[in-house]
């Protein structure tokens, strides 16, 4: 496995051996110094490794081989081309979501951010004064004429071919021009050192996941394009409890919904409940839908009057 | 109203001006004092700032919706004051407005501190300054901030040449008369006045250059204030998305940069005794060009906020409200009333175009035009189009930090300490340019 580890069994191993004695050389023996270091030793040194099945094996440090500089670069340009092929949506039935909050947790979790700092943020809102109020989840809307991107000096955030915009927080100048710019209030910065900073320093970013997230520099909602690649739902859509999200490609017009996992069409899921988009007069043509709060499926629980509830 | 200066000027000769002029950079003990006390601040808030860096933007009251605070209201007011090297040296020089003579080097040296300070004030922004050349290599001609990058340099390349070259035949004489300074200011003087001695070809040729220089600065001068009006105005947010920015921008920074010509004027003039120079004509003619800069600032005001102010859109509403009576009523109308309206009502009075009183308002100006740029740059974060919600409370307000303050002092100084030593090292009214209003020939030796 060391010889071919892909990046993501990569991960997973690294998780699974968490925090054994293990761990630390095994993550300094991926680094490109410490396995540099390792060819230097003397021939039939050996380290102790867990492999992905849970067996613990022995490996000749010399034959340890730094696998992270391509992987880097590599994870930087399939981050950046995206999926081919692919055009990603995501349709929120705004009558199912109940303010559970779980896709907040659950993106937090995966984007390895602090409980105040939101990808996804479920919203109280009331559109006019004796409208009824609603819970409104917003994503980064993923614009297909983002401002944020246009504004960008460096191009550390920049939309690829499958929709999905992203952010290079390895290139990222901390201008926060991009969040200025953001009319959905989207983006986040990283004003400290960011969460577990320490115990993620080691891990090759993944432009993907934006993890591990830097300080200084910018994040904010990516579609979960690291599990897209995998075939997977993003992390909000698939912790839904209430069958709030679709998500799905537009190119096979099909969104599968999180929770039920029923796919449907997409063009007749939004035809047929009058689906919208978020401030379509700024032109930014967002890929995230909204179907309208009709006939909801709940009791609006929120209160609107009371401020303590807002933040 | 002419006539009095005239009389006094009849009495110069070339050995006084170049006396007046020389004797306060060779002996000034004052300056030595206030330079100290502005590195004594200087070191001190430079902690401030590697606290940032250490630490992350985490420090200041910036938080994820206002997240452009202080510093951008800074650096947007550093580019405005800037402006008046382009104001007075270049389009009033062109006019050939003959009163500006001994106040267009002080005007020059204004516009080069304060650029470069905006510069670095962009830098001490940046959540990542060590990525700064991202910029070069990374760069992207969609962003208005590489546009901004350029036209800030080039706008300080452009000042500084402006400052030097018509100083050319004054650090000649420089060369020559200022025996006693360091031998690194000797071979400055001597590199930088390039041989002139003021040959009729020698003079021809610098005297198109420098018009060459008044020429181009004005659209760069223009550029760089609209461009940064842009950085606003590019956006979809309420407050900011107008198309009338650019302009706005241009009036204001010449009302801010006079204000701050006006002041530096009366400081000079006492401290360097330059009563015979920087004369009451000139703060005369300053505080007339005032109310004129003024009254075209006050016209964009008035488009600005009243055409907003009477639809009340969806969202301007908010904003404006809040500006108007709500939260920031006290910073908007003592911006509009103490930085406009007032002093325009003033100086249409003689009396208070004298250096004092003219030095004072110019005061109330220079801070009216600061609170402006505070006014612009913040609440309109605060109104975003979709409400704040979850997150902590210091989301929802904004206050500047300590470290904020300190950093912002660090700016302020270092502009100041900037226009002090260029102020001690370089004559600060033009010896030869004064000799040659006045008729008075002059020969510079080898
Ligand atoms: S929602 Fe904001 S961050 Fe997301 S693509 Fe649109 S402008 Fe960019
Ligand atoms: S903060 Fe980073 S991502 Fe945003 S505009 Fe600046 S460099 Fe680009």
């Amino acid at each position: 496995m060391k010889e071919e580890t892909s990046n993501n069994s990569r991960r997973k191993f690294l998780k699974s051996v968490g925090l054994t004695v293990g761990a630390a050389g095994v993550v300094s023996g991926f680094s490109l110094l410490g396995a540099a270091k390792a060819v230097a030793q003397e021939p039939g040194e050996t380290v102790n490794l867990l492999t992905q099945d849970g067996q613990l094996v022995q490996v000749d440090k010399n034959q340890l081989r730094p696998t992270v500089s391509e992987p880097l670069t590599e994870l930087q340009k399939r981050g950046r081309e995206g999926i081919a092929g692919k055009s990603f949506v995501m349709v929120i039935d705004l009558s199912k979501c109940r303010n559970a909050r779980k896709c907040m947790d659950a993106c937090q979790n995966h984007h390895q951010l602090r409980p105040d700092q939101h990808h996804i943020n479920v919203l109280q809102m009331q559109d006019a004064e004796h409208t009824a109020p609603y819970f409104m989840p917003k994503p980064c809307q993923h614009c297909d004429n983002p401002p944020c991107t246009k504004v960008c000096p460096v191009d550390a955030t920049f939309k690829r071919q499958d929709g999905i915009v992203l952010i290079d927080n390895e290139r990222c100048i901390g201008c926060r021009f991009c969040i200025a710019a953001c009319p959905y209030s989207a983006r986040i910065f990283q004003w400290t050192e960011p969460k577990d900073a320490e115990k993620y320093k080691d891990l090759t970013y993944n432009i993907e996941a934006n993890v591990p997230q830097k300080k200084g520099t910018i994040s904010k909602c990516l579609f979960s394009a690291d599990r897209l690649r995998e075939n997977k739902l993003p992390s909000c859509v698939s912790s839904c409890p209430n069958g709030v999200y679709y998500f799905g490609d537009q190119n096979e017009d099909a969104v599968t919904n999180g929770t039920t996992h029923e796919t449907v069409r997409f063009s007749q899921l939004i035809e047929e409940n009058a689906g919208y988009t978020l401030l379509p007069e700024l032109g930014t043509k967002p890929r995230v839908y909204y179907l309208p709060p009709k006939n909801r499926a709940f009791e609006f629980n929120g209160d609107l009057l009371n401020e303590e509830n807002l933040h | 109203m002419n006539d009095l200066p005239k009389q006094k000027e009849t009495t110069l000769s070339f050995e006084k001006i170049k006396e007046d002029i020389l004797r306060p950079m060779q002996n000034h003990k004052g300056l030595e004092l206030w330079i100290a006390f502005l590195i004594t601040v200087i070191s001190v808030c430079a902690w401030a700032y590697y606290v940032q860096l250490r630490d992350g933007l985490g420090v200041t009251g910036m938080r994820d919706y206002v997240s452009w605070g202080l510093y951008i209201a800074n650096f947007v007011f550093f580019v405005a004051v800037s402006l008046v090297g382009m104001l007075i040296s270049s389009i009033l020089g062109l006019l050939r407005i003959e009163w500006i003579t001994p106040i267009s080097r002080i005007a020059e040296i204004i516009a080069v501190a304060f650029v470069a300070v905006a510069g670095l004030v962009i830098i001490m922004d940046m959540g990542r300054p060590d990525r700064v050349v991202n910029v070069l290599i990374h760069g992207r001609f969609q962003s208005p901030i590489l546009w901004d990058i350029t036209v800030v340099t080039t706008y300080l390349v452009i000042s500084v040449l402006l400052l030097i070259l018509p100083m050319i035949p004054d650090l000649a004489i420089c060369k020559n008369e200022l025996k006693k300074t360091s031998p690194v200011l000797k071979k400055l003087y001597n590199i930088l006045s390039f041989g002139y001695i003021n040959t009729p070809s020698q003079h021809k040729h610098l005297h198109k250059m420098i018009r060459t220089l008044m020429v181009i600065i004005v659209p760069v001068g223009l550029a760089i204030h609209t461009v940064t009006s842009w950085l606003f105005a590019a956006t979809l947010r309420n407050g900011w998305d107008t198309t009338i920015f650019g302009p706005y921008f241009v009036a204001g920074a010449f009302v801010a940069g006079s204000a701050a010509l006006v002041v530096a004027m009366y400081f000079f003039r006492v401290s360097y005794k330059l009563q015979d120079y920087i004369t009451d004509l000139q703060f005369d003619k300053m505080g007339k060009l005032m109310v004129a800069v003024c009254l075209v600032y006050l016209y964009f005001n008035l488009n600005e906020f009243l055409v907003p102010g009477y639809k009340m859109k969806t969202g301007d509403d908010i904003h404006l409200k809040e500006l108007f009576t709500g939260h920031w009523a006290i910073m908007f109308w003592s911006s509009q009333l103490l930085g406009n309206i007032i002093p325009v009502m003033l100086l249409v009075t003689k009396k208070f175009r004298k250096p004092l009183p003219l030095m004072i308002i110019s005061l109330f100006i220079l801070a009216g035009a600061w609170i402006k740029r505070y006014v612009i740059v913040i609440p309109t974060l605060l109104h975003p189009h979709l409400p704040i919600q979850n997150v902590p409370d210091n989301f929802v307000h904004y206050y500047p930090s300590a470290i904020e303050i300190s950093v912002t002092v660090l700016s302020f100084a270092l502009a100041l300490l900037i226009i002090t030593v260029l102020s001690k090292i370089f004559p600060i009214v033009p010896i030869c340019e004064t000799a040659d209003n006045n008729g008075i020939d002059y020969k510079i030796d080898a």
